[in-house]
Parts: structure tokens; sequence; C-alpha cells
């Protein structure tokens, strides 16, 4: 069965783009468009993998990591945050709260993956 | 830099700009009005964020560098570090606009104008506060936006890493790799990286259990290990290090050349490939391929698992509209174009079917009528319902007034601000965009001859900051949109002497106020001498009007002097149905628009006046208009002799000109839908468009701009009879 992900970002160009990345690389895809559609679609769908945007309307990405991390407390769910802050504070914020990597935006199908496999278990090196 | 369909999100990302660009002036004008709250910053951020991370994906780099400045400003101003004055939201506002700009040249690959990115730049620079640097945060963005250090080349072919590393040993890397214990807690998983390490080439593996407690004293939430590595292959330095990039904070890594270690480590080392083994093997703690780990009280590094779902930020009143955003489908523009055409058909369909039924004399509640009645009535709805389709919130219109508004203030030193109502009415998506010209003159119009100026204001016991208020509501059938000032109205003693001047009425003509007002609507009353460079450009309101006649509207003003003036359009909901009169003239069928005839009237012979061969004028009320026969303006026959058994139209176009044009009968009033001539045929000078009516003949729609304009005027020297009570009797119908 295919690795599934779940990514979480409140703009549509980049749900769309990681989206179409991730699907190109075999994995299974659920979107959410932001910090609370992002935590009820996790309960539902029990991802291998959350990536999540840190600015969001609703529930923020350092929300999101709390969220995952309270609701599924017998699993360590993967979960990188997607950032255009290469700030160490943001990362450092994210890190204690829980969050396990980071994608630096903008992303290409190579440095998703790179992200994903180092990781979850892809099934085997690309 | 995403290839696949990226014109597709291409498209989708400018799509979501204009979106973004919309939430951002809504919550700029929020806080300008200083009804925004602690949300309005945020949501202003995130949307400048937005744009910066899609223009980041699409490699936008002006969009990106500039958004990451706004941003930047904008961060310290959410954060409590700068506050909100008057000054910064103008700034946002002009920064806002500057966007909006890059956003549109982005989408058209065009240049823009680099200037005020510069000055802008350093006004935000300046606004930023004495320790933030939004220069330096830009060379940080751009740092931020160089990929991260992986160099793909380098991983495919390792024989082209880099011979100056230092640390290209040629042989390989050893690495010491100590995870802090609380590792496990962030979800990171050493077999992984390992595995992933070993993409970069051979590598072996051997693990350090002498940490590791005893069982009975074992936190399987933490981990003991530390693990030696050896890594063959001459895999530049960064990029193994770019694989521990994730634990860099919680764990150590060291990493030598292989040839530095004198002796392999004295451990069992195991061969590394795709099979290693997790080393929550080891450790018995690692959440290993999805397995849970064997305690249910664990918390992984955190506070015992939370009961419930952290408390969700507190929805903000305004702008946080996405968590009841309507559901939405994207459709290309041609197929609604399509369902409206053959909605139309439908319509059409219907009215021959009524046609024929009525033509067998069925009796009043036979089945048939009650069935066509329901039918009737349905394609009425899907019609409306189509229509809807196309139907757009006038709100970005009226957003982009607001920027209108704000240059032309900053151009007349006039302090202004826009007051937006009912924005949510929606509108023909055509008709919208055909509004953006006239309605931006309108605008500036009123910024600029509308407002007094400040001092003038003060001194009348006004609001230092005139306002402009845009309106929209449905009326009837119509969307009614006004443009109001609270400036000092229309000055009709000057509007009167400059008509006089310019030869536009009889110095002694009785003008009533609202004859007064029209006047600013004719051609030639603006010119350049009187209209200021802003407003000015060579357009006057009469060219307004004529483009909102063409969307077939109409015009009005009021004012009233010292306390302001307001235009206000009527526009049909669409384009695709037209109110006509259906006409007969020669035996054929036509339609002339109901926005054009003022009144329609059975002429006698008494007030037809011929003047020469072939020429003939009305006498209406005192004034004297052309007669022109319909029939022979296409060419269907001679202009008939006797008027008796015909029928005048008269029209008014919106150039002024005003004629009587004879039609035999007219036919009925009805709605029609509209078939464009010119993508099937040609255009054809006085017909606009044709239509099918309900016995399926098709007749041509009457363009009365084009017939009036080859209808020569009534000599100035000829003067009408006075014979106004021959008129009240004989008028059919006044519209």
């Amino acid at each position: 069965m295919s690795l599934s992900v779940l990514a979480i970002d409140d703009s549509r160009t980049m749900r769309n783009l990681l989206s179409a990345a991730l699907g190109r690389a075999g994995y299974s895809v659920e979107l959410a468009e932001d910090g609370q559609d992002g935590l009820e679609r996790f309960a539902r769908t029990n991802p291998d993998v959350v990536i999540t945007d840190i600015n969001m309307p609703n529930l923020d990405g350092f929300g999101v990591i709390e969220g995952v991390r309270s609701m599924a407390p017998g699993r360590v769910v993967p979960i990188l945050v997607l950032t255009t802050e290469s700030a160490p504070e943001l990362r450092q914020r994210a890190r204690a709260a829980g969050a396990t990597g980071w994608i630096v935006k903008p992303f290409d199908d190579e440095k998703l993956i790179w992200a994903i496999e180092r990781v979850a278990p892809t099934g085997g090196a690309a | 830099m995403t290839t696949g369909g990226s014109d597709d999100f291409r498209a989708s990302f400018f799509e979501e700009c204009d979106e973004l660009l919309e939430a951002m002036h809504d919550g700029l004008g929020l806080m300008q009005d200083g009804a925004g709250d602690g949300e309005t910053v945020h949501v202003i951020f995130r949307a400048v964020h937005s744009i910066k991370g899609g223009a980041g994906a699409f490699g936008l780099d002006a969009l990106v560098s500039f958004a990451h400045q706004l941003e930047t400003v904008l961060e310290r101003l959410r954060s409590g570090k700068i506050e909100a004055t008057p000054d910064l939201l103008t700034l946002f506002q002009q920064c806002g606009d500057y966007l909006s700009d890059l956003v549109t040249a982005a989408r058209a690959d065009a240049a823009v104008d680099p200037g005020p990115a510069d000055a802008l730049g350093r006004r935000l620079d300046a606004a930023s506060g004495p320790d933030c640097d939004t220069s330096e945060a830009v060379s940080q963005a751009a740092d931020d936006f160089v990929p991260l250090a992986l160099d793909l080349d380098a991983l495919e072919d390792p024989q082209e890493s880099d011979a100056d590393d230092p640390m290209s040993s040629g042989i390989g890397h050893h690495i010491t790799f100590t995870a802090e214990p609380e590792l496990f807690s962030s979800g990171n998983e050493p077999a992984l990286l390992f595995r992933a390490l070993a993409t970069l080439g051979p590598t072996r593996v051997g693990a350090d259990v002498s940490d590791v407690p005893p069982l009975s004293l074992l936190d399987p939430t933490m981990s003991h290990l530390s693990w030696e590595i050896e890594l063959d292959g001459d895999c530049p330095a960064d990029i193994v290090l770019d694989v521990f990039d994730f634990v860099s904070d919680c764990a150590s890594v060291e990493i030598a050349p292989l040839e530095h270690i004198a002796a392999p480590p004295d451990r069992s080392t195991v061969p590394a490939s795709d099979d290693i083994a997790p080393a929550a093997g080891a450790d018995a703690a690692a959440p290993a391929e999805g397995q849970p780990p064997n305690s249910e009280t664990v918390g992984w590094g955190h506070e015992p698992a939370r009961a419930a779902l952290p408390e969700p930020a507190v929805a903000p009143p305004q702008l946080s509209a996405r968590i009841a955003a309507p559901q939405t489908i994207r459709v290309d523009f041609e197929r609604v174009d399509k369902l409206i055409n053959l909605v139309g058909e439908l319509v059409i369909k219907e009215a021959m079917l009524s046609q024929a039924v009525g033509k067998l004399t069925l009796n009043t509640g036979n089945e048939v009528l009650q069935e066509l009645d329901g039918l009737k009535q349905l394609a009425g709805e899907i019609q409306e319902g189509v229509m809807a389709i196309r139907a757009q919130p006038i709100k970005p219109l009226f957003q982009r007034m607001g920027r209108t508004i704000r240059e032309a203030a900053a151009m007349t030193n006039k302090r202004v601000r826009l007051v937006m109502k009912g924005e949510a009415a929606e509108v023909d998506k055509t008709v919208l965009e055909r509004l953006v010209d006239p309605l931006t003159h309108m605008v500036r119009n009123a910024v600029d001859h509308g407002l007094e100026d400040t001092e003038t204001r003060m001194a009348a016991g006004k609001p230092a900051e005139g306002s402009v208020t845009l309106s929209a509501a449905h009326r009837s059938g119509r969307v009614v949109i006004e443009i109001s000032d609270d400036g000092g109205g229309i000055n009709r003693d000057k509007v009167r002497q400059l008509a006089e001047k310019k030869g536009l009425i009889a110095p002694d003509a009785p003008l009533i106020s609202s004859d007064i007002d029209a006047l600013l609507f004719m051609p030639g009353f603006s010119s350049k001498d009187e209209v200021s460079e802003l407003s000015g450009r060579g357009v006057g309101l009469d060219v307004v009007r004529s483009e909102i006649t063409a969307l077939g509207g109409r015009m009005s003003i009021q004012s009233e002097l010292g306390v302001g003036t307001v235009f206000s359009i009527s526009l049909p909901l669409t384009l695709a149905v037209l109110e006509g009169m259906v006409v007969n003239v020669a035996g054929q069928t036509m339609v002339v628009p109901i926005t054009a005839i003022q009144e329609t009237l059975q002429p006698a012979s008494a007030r037809i006046h011929t003047i020469g061969p072939g020429t003939k004028v009305l006498s209406i009320r005192e004034t004297l208009m052309p007669v022109a026969d319909l029939g022979a303006h296409f060419g269907f026959r001679e202009p008939p002799e006797e008027l008796d058994d015909h029928v005048l139209l008269v029209i008014e176009t919106d150039t002024d000109r005003r004629c009587a044009l004879i039609v035999d009968a007219l036919q009925d009033q009805r709605q029609v839908v509209i078939k464009s001539l010119e993508t099937n045929y040609s255009q054809i000078d006085g017909i606009s468009a044709a239509t099918i009516l309900g016995d399926g003949r098709i007749a041509l729609i009457v363009d009365p701009e084009g017939v009036a304009g080859g209808v020569s005027p009534v000599p100035a020297t000829l003067v009408a009879p006075a014979n106004p009570d021959i008129v009240e009797g004989d008028s059919l119908v006044t519209a």
C-alpha cells in the first residue's frame, strides 16, 4: 500500500503543487485547507505523514502539530513543516511543538521526496 | 519549477492571487477605517505570505522579493513591535497597490516598473523600526529561496563532487551519530536517516549500545544509542550533513574523512542496505514502520496525552469567511456561454410552442395549456439560473476603485475615503468588465471635481476628509450603481455659463435644474481648458454615458449645492436578453430596444411638417425633431408620403440625438434573446443583433444610435409652432 500523506495548506496553489508532486511520487494524498480541517482529516484518514503550512487561519501549523501529537499519543507520526522562513526560531518553535522536519518553500519534487524519505518508511530509497 | 500541468497551476495561482489581494485590500480597508481587530493584520499577513509562497514556486522573483519586504513589516506589526500609524497604513495601501501591479505584470509575463519597489522598499525599511532592516531581510529572503543545498547531480553521479571540498577525502566519510534521549519525540527515526544516507554511497553502520540501561530502568521513549557510520565515495560533506538536517538539534553528528580514522570502530558492524533493521530493534522504543510502541502510557516527550484538542483560535468576526466558504467548481467560460445560448434556444422554442398551441383554440383549463404554463415558468427559471452563473459580485470592481480614489486623492492633495455599499450585488461578468473604464472615470471625476479641497470643506463645516460612496443594489430586474460624493454639488450657474460660452445652448434657453445637469453629458461640454490634468484625458462624461448605453444602461444625476452629487447608473443584469419593442416595418419584423424609446405616438398630420423633398420634421412640445422611415433606412422601401396609418417611435440616443422613426405597427413588448450577427455574419450599420421570435421568424434588433446617426438634423432656422395640446391626446405609450 502506498504511503499516505496529509498535506495542509491554506493556499490553493500550494495544495495543487503538493498534490501533484506527491501524486507523481506515488503517494496517496489527502488535502486540507486549514489547521482545523487538517486535524479533522487526520482523525478520519490516519495518514502516514503530515505536511503542514505554518501560517493558516483557524488553526496554525503549531496548533496542527500539537493536535496531531495529542490525537495519536501511541504513535509519533512524522510531521513536516512547510515554511518559507528558514529563520531558526520558527523551526525551533515547530520542533518544540513536535515537528519532525521541514520543507523550505519553494520546493521541487526531489526536495519534497527527500524530506519525506528521511522521516517515513517509503518502501525503498528512490 | 514543478513540471507537468504547471500552466494550470499557474493559472490557478493567479486566480488565488486575486482572492488573496481582495482579502488584503479588505483588511487594509478595515484597518484604515479603524475597524480592524487583532485578526485583521493576521489575515493581511497570510495573504501576502501566500502570494509570496506561490510566487516562489513559479520563480516570480520580483513578486517574491517585494512580498517579502512587505511581509517583514507586517510581521513586525502583528508581533507588536511597531504601531499601526496612519502613515504606515497609507504605506501599506500603496504597497498593496504595487503588489497588485506585480501580480498583474507577472500574470501577463510583462515587465513592471521597478521604481516603486525601490522607493516603497526604502519606506518599508524606515517604517520597520530601528532594529530591523527589510533589505537585509530581502537578502535573507533570497537565501530562503535558494533550495536546500542538495546537489542532485552529485547524488546521481558521485564522481562529479566538488574537488575543492576540504572534507572530500575522495574515499568516504566517517560519521558519528549520537542521538539525544528525546530524539524520538519529534518523530525522527535513525533507521530512515541511515537509509537516506545509503543513497549517497555504500555504508556500514554500527550501533553503540553501551548506554542502554537495564530493562527495568529503560524508558522506551528515550534514545540511548549512538552509531558509527562509514560512507564510501566522495560525496561532499555538506550533502552528508543535509541528511541529518532535521535532527541537528536533537543529535550530535560528527563527520570526518574516512582515512583519518585509524581503525574501523571496534563494534559489531552491520552491512547497510535497504533492509537495515530499524534502530528501534535495539532500543525497543522507536515507532518503527508504524508499529505502535509497546506501552500505552507513552507521552513521547510531551506531557501526558491531552484529553482534548487545543482550543482553536477564536474565529475572527469578519474575514475568516474561509470556514463558511461556498463550495465552488471551476468551469470554462465557453461552456457557460454555450449553455446560455442553448437556454436562449429553449426560451425561443417555448415561445414557438406557445404560439402553435395558441392556434389550436383550446379551451381555457385544457391540460395542454396548463402544462405549457408550467413549461414556460420552468424555462424562465432555467434562464435566470443560467444567467446567475455568469454573474459575479461587484466587490472587486469597487475595490479597484479604491485604488483609483487613493491615486486621485494624492494627485489633488485631497483626503478621501471610499465607502462601499451593497458590494455583494452580482452583475454579469461582461458588464462588470466593461464598467471598469466608465466607473474609473466617474470616480476620478468625483474626487477631482466633486469634492472640494480641504480648506473649503473645513470652512463649510464639513469633515476634512471627503467621502466617495460606491453602492450597488438590485432594483426590478436591473442593477443600480451609484457613485456619490459629499462635495460641493453641481454649480449650475457655472455649468450654464460654460454651456452658453461653448454654444451648446441658447443664452436665454429656459432650463430647469435637471436640464442643466444633463448638459454635463453633452459631447463637447468638457474640454481641455476646464478639466484638470487628472480627469481630463480627453474623455468627457458623454463618452462615459455612451459606454453605459452600449451596455443597455441609463444614467442620471442628482445634485444639491453644498451637499454633494449622485450619479446613478441603471444596468441590465445580463447582456443576453433585451427588453424590446417588436414592430412591423415594410413587411419585416424588427425589434427596437425599449431603453431607447422615449414615447410612441400616432402622428396627427398637423404635427408633421414637410420641409423639403422627402424631409419631414415632427413638432412636439415646442421642439422639432427629424422624422425618418425605418423601412427606408434599411432600403426596404421608399419613405411613405402619408403617415396616418403609421406609428412614430420617439427615440433618444445617448449622444442626445432625438428623432422619430416611422414604423408600420407595434406588435408587442417583450424580452428577446440576443443572437450576435457579428460572429456569424458581419456588422451592419443600424443593426446591433438579431433574435428569433416565437413564430420562428428572425427579427433584426435595431441599433438606435446607428439609425439616428444617419438622420439629418433639423435645420436650426426652423422654430416649432406652439401647439402642445395636440400631443397629449394621441400619445400611445410613454416610456
